[in-house]
């Protein structure tokens, strides 16, 4: 099949350009992603311009299509809490939270989360400092060793709990089996969930 | 990661324009899209993300019908308790597939067309495949590992193994998809959907270029009530099947009155196991005739070296799938 280079692949004015115009209208509608729609629905593989709110503040950034939402968080913002492990959704290691909702950030382009909410370790201490009761039980509980999966477990075992998944010991290793743990502190991070978990329904 | 070219289009008539362009590539959760491109098995000169048509995120459990649109997500639908009533084996498949992280992202669209798992299809080091890189060979059947190949459906150019667990739920219950493409829209039974791989395994649907998958529906039949997806991992949880059965059975009284099983983990596309169907209408359902339909349901498998276990394994879950789903049938 010829292969005909990104930038060439549409004429000036294709039957999308025409439509062009009506969609930026209805984008822009009371939509505050609406300018963002506009510049997505032209194909282009240049870097554009994303907003996230990221544990609570809204952050402007930089990012090409092929960039993931890990890169975007580690290299662009700095924010190196989130770990990358086997960098193809098996591990878990890069696990956030987007939209309230756990999922693999390096498997996730960074577009695609354009205007979402995202949380990750930094954001789940308080501003003074005390620790997210999640944070406090995998201390308590010994929870890790080398440490490097904590981030991720952390994030994965409050969705855990917030989705209702975590009614016993047996059904809590079955949703967080997305994280893995090399040390092998399985039973001592389900022992910090049922401890988050009973503190909470107490 | 090579660079390519994004958009995100607000209507379905744009994004299959967009996807009927030549190197463009459809991503919706992207939990297989981004992993095959990182690792360079994909290099699409653009996506068209459909995550923007929101319409399709929406799905119903109706009185004669269930529709999923196709950007319901799998961990939506597996939870959804209209759904785990009406029809358990196909909450079970959607949960005990993937990981929470991956369900919560992953759409019931981009599901059904995962790509294989072939250990050689995924190494872009092996200059052999046929479905990478069609005329190239197969390193599988050029003396590699066989474990996780297909043992019903392959070919001589292929042996690939469909490697999805929610696709038997659907082509044991006689699902229909509703695509839209660039010449309009067409609804196509799900058991058509996929093709063998014959000499050409890099086709591996019937979909046109640009077209999209926007509904997958069900027709609601008694056996549903009464199904179940028993799925054998070589781990406790969060692997690929090694073997696994969607069943649902319906009775009257103490004979079989219609009974649904598909294969998983063993077959290069979904696979339902009509002939182990046909051994248990209008018989008892027992121990002993769900093993016979287990054996039945194996006995044209041809395996491979490496793959030969799955005959008794696939057999030992179709019988044990069964079971469950009379046992599921409590007092009814
Ligand atoms: C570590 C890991 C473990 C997994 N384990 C399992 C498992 O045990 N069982 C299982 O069944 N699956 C498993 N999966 C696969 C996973 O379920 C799929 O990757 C996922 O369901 C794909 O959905 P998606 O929305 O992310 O698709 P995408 O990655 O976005 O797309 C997948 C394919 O479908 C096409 N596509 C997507 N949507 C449409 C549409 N509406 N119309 C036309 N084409 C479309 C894309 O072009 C692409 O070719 C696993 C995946 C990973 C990474
Ligand atoms: S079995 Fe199919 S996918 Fe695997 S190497 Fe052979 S041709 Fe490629
Ligand atoms: S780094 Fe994302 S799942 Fe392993
Ligand atoms: S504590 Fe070391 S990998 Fe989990």
């Amino acid at each position: 099949m010829p292969k005909t280079p990104p930038d060439l692949r549409r004429p000036g004015v294709s039957r999308r350009g025409f439509l062009q115009g009506s969609s930026v209208v209805a984008g822009s509608l009371g939509i505050a992603a609406g300018a963002a729609q506009a510049q997505d629905s032209m194909p282009s593989a240049e870097a554009r311009t994303i907003t996230m709110n990221v544990n609570g503040k809204v952050r402007s950034l930089s990012v090409e299509p092929r960039t993931t939402l890990v890169e975007a968080l580690r290299d662009t913002l700095g924010m190196t809490g989130t770990k990358i492990g086997c960098n193809q959704g098996q591990c878990g290691a890069c696990t956030v939270l987007l939209n309230g909702m756990r999922v693999n950030s390096c498997l996730t382009l960074a577009v695609m989360a354009e205007g979402a909410e995202v949380v990750t370790v930094e954001g789940l201490a308080d501003p003074n400092g005390d620790l997210h009761p999640m944070q406090a039980a995998f201390a308590e509980n010994d929870a890790f060793q080398c440490g490097y999966c904590t981030p991720g477990q952390i994030m994965s075992a409050i969705a855990c709990i917030d989705e209702g998944h975590a009614g016993d010991e047996a059904e809590i290793r079955e949703y967080m089996s997305g994280n893995l743990c090399r040390c092998g502190a399985y039973p001592n991070i389900v022992a910090a969930i049922v401890q988050v978990r009973d503190s909470q329904q107490g | 990661m090579k660079r390519f070219a994004y958009s995100r289009p607000t209507s379905v008539s744009d994004a299959s324009d967009d996807a009927a362009e030549d190197g463009t590539q459809i991503i919706a959760g992207g939990t297989t899209m981004v992993d095959l491109m990182k690792i360079g098995v994909l290099e699409p000169e653009a996506l068209v993300d459909i995550t923007g048509l929101r319409d399709l995120e929406r799905y119903e459990v109706g009185a004669d019908r269930m529709r999923f649109g196709a950007l319901a997500k799998m961990s939506t639908v597996a939870d959804d308790p209209a759904v785990i009533d009406a029809f358990p084996a196909l909450s079970d498949s959607l949960w005990k597939a993937a990981s929470p992280q991956l369900r919560n992202v992953a759409t019931l669209g981009g599901n059904i067309l995962q790509r294989t798992r072939c250990p050689y299809f995924r190494d872009t080091a092996y200059a052999q495949c046929n479905k990478r890189n069609p005329g190239s060979g197969c390193a599988a059947l050029d003396g590699g590992e066989t474990g996780m190949h297909a043992i019903f459906g392959g070919s001589d150019a292929c042996v690939a193994m469909y490697p999805g667990d929610f696709a038997q739920a659907l082509v044991a219950f006689d699902a229909e998809v509703t695509t839209r493409g660039p010449g309009g829209t067409r609804s196509i039974p799900f058991a058509d959907l996929h093709v063998l791989p014959g000499d050409d395994p890099h086709i591996e649907t019937v979909l046109e270029p640009g077209e999209i998958v926007t509904e997958i529906a069900l027709p609601m039949i008694p056996a549903m009530r009464n199904s179940f997806y028993m799925k054998a991992r070589n781990r406790e949880s969060y692997a690929f099947a090694a073997a696994s059965a969607a069943v649902g059975i319906e009775m009257d009284g103490d004979t079989v009155r219609d009974v649904r099983i598909a294969l998983g983990g063993v077959a290069a596309t979904p696979w339902r196991a009509t002939a182990a169907e046909e051994s248990l209408k209008g018989g008892p359902l027992t121990e002993e005739t769900a093993r016979e339909a287990g054996r039945i349901a194996f006995q044209d498998a041809e395996p491979l070296e490496g793959s030969a276990y799955k005959i008794e394994l696939g057999a030992d879950v179709v019988a044990g799938a069964l079971m469950t789903a009379k046992s599921r049938m409590g007092g009814e």
